[in-house]
């Protein structure tokens, strides 16, 4: 019977000490809500006097104006900035391709030059040229011709893209291509197509120190080839110099060569 | 990044030149010559190559009879092909891409449209 009191007494003293801590929550949970009570009530007095004072609205306002405005001129430099930057960067395309294209034009007319002055063998140089007419203007039918010192007539030494003998030789100073190489001046009329001999598209004449020694004569282009380019035309200045020059030096040289053997022949015999 | 082996197969040696110039701006790229078909073929047949630039009208063997020998063998079926020629008619370029040619170029050469092509077909892009 004694232990249930006990038992009793324990419980209820736990009960109290629950309803003690219940009563201390809820007076903390008053005191909270009190002085949050209290802030609302701050702020509130705050907003109504901001409300009441039209000064520092018109300050506050004025201040944000103000801030709107600047950002919005660093927006605009910043797109102007953009435009600028965008328009370099076009001009820096445009001016990489630009140079692409010289580029690339250097190269064909490097080429054309180091293979001119490759060999001393006139066959080869007119092999060559033949090579660069082709592949680097792209000409379907066209002639080579080299002056006869003796009676100043153009022969034809070299032909692509035309039968043999079709092309007839040429007085220098008369016809067409007489014409045109007696001017010094490359000859180019427009056209792509000629089938007429005696009047080719394109005259190129060969002159080293302004002595025409030959021409190139272009009558076709091929099909793929609409027209000349600015290359072309280099080329076609190129040929008219570095290709005279092989020439000559090729003819030279093989002359050279004959007169070394006619010389040497003598000397064995004299030696003999 | 693995070294890539272009084969130039073509008889004019201001072509081939120029042709290398084009293909030495392409990085990590080596660049092997043959002047003609049957030289073509022998290179390609002992070597391996990432592509072949093909010349139709050559000595020896010409362009085309490369093609069809190299479209008929298993090793070198694979290879890319671009043909670079003269014949600008669209049966030639017909004839070439039926037998196995990748891409068609006609002469004179950009090298610009050479350097293009042969990224692509390296997948160097």
């Amino acid at each position: 019977m004694s232990e249930d009191r006990s038992n009793l007494f324990h419980r209820g003293e736990e009960f109290l000490s629950i309803l003690k801590r219940g009563a201390e929550f809820t007076k903390e949970l008053l005191q909270e809500n009190e002085r949050l009570r209290r802030q609302m009530l701050e702020i509130e007095s705050e907003q109504h006097t901001a409300v009441q004072n039209p000064d520092d609205w018109s300050k506050l306002r004025v201040e944000l104006l103000g801030r709107i405005a600047s950002l919005e001129a660093e927006n605009h430099s910043f797109r102007e900035q953009l435009l600028d930057v965008e328009e370099e960067n076009r001009r820096f395309a445009d001016r990489y391709v630009e140079i692409e294209e010289e580029n690339n034009n250097l190269a064909n007319l490097y080429v054309a030059s180091y293979q001119l002055h490759s060999t001393l063998d006139l066959d080869e140089v007119l092999k060559i040229v033949i090579e660069i007419v082709i592949n680097l203007i792209g000409a379907e039918a066209f002639a080579v011709y080299l002056i006869d010192g003796r009676d100043e007539v153009l022969q034809v030494v070299a032909a692509e893209g035309v039968e043999d003998g079709q092309i007839p030789a040429c007085r220098l100073g008369s016809g067409t291509l007489g014409k045109a190489v007696t001017s010094a001046e490359t000859t180019c009329w427009g056209t792509t197509r000629s089938d007429d001999f005696t009047r080719p598209i394109v005259v190129i004449p060969l002159q080293i120190q302004k002595r025409p020694i030959g021409a190139i004569a272009i009558f076709s282009l091929l099909q793929q080839k609409d027209g000349f380019s600015a290359l072309d035309h280099e080329l076609f200045n190129l040929l008219g110099g570095h290709a005279a020059t092989a020439i000559f030096a090729a003819r030279l040289y093989s002359q050279s060569e004959r007169k070394l053997s006619t010389i040497q022949g003598f000397l064995d015999l004299l030696a003999q | 990044m693995e070294r890539r082996r272009i084969l130039i197969v073509e008889d004019s040696p201001t072509m081939r030149q120029l042709l290398v110039f084009a293909l030495r701006r392409l990085k990590d790229v080596e660049i092997v010559e043959a002047q003609d078909g049957m030289d073509g073929l022998r290179k390609v047949s002992s070597d391996h190559f990432d592509l072949a630039l093909i010349d139709i009208n050559m000595p020896v063997m010409d362009g085309l009879k490369l093609i069809s020998l190299m479209r008929g063998e298993d090793s070198l079926k694979s290879i890319p092909i671009v043909v670079i020629t003269t014949e600008g008619a669209k049966e030639d370029r017909e004839r070439a891409l039926n037998l196995g040619a990748d891409e068609y170029l006609t002469k004179p050469i950009q090298a610009n449209r050479v350097l293009a092509v042969a990224r692509s077909l390296l997948k160097l892009d």
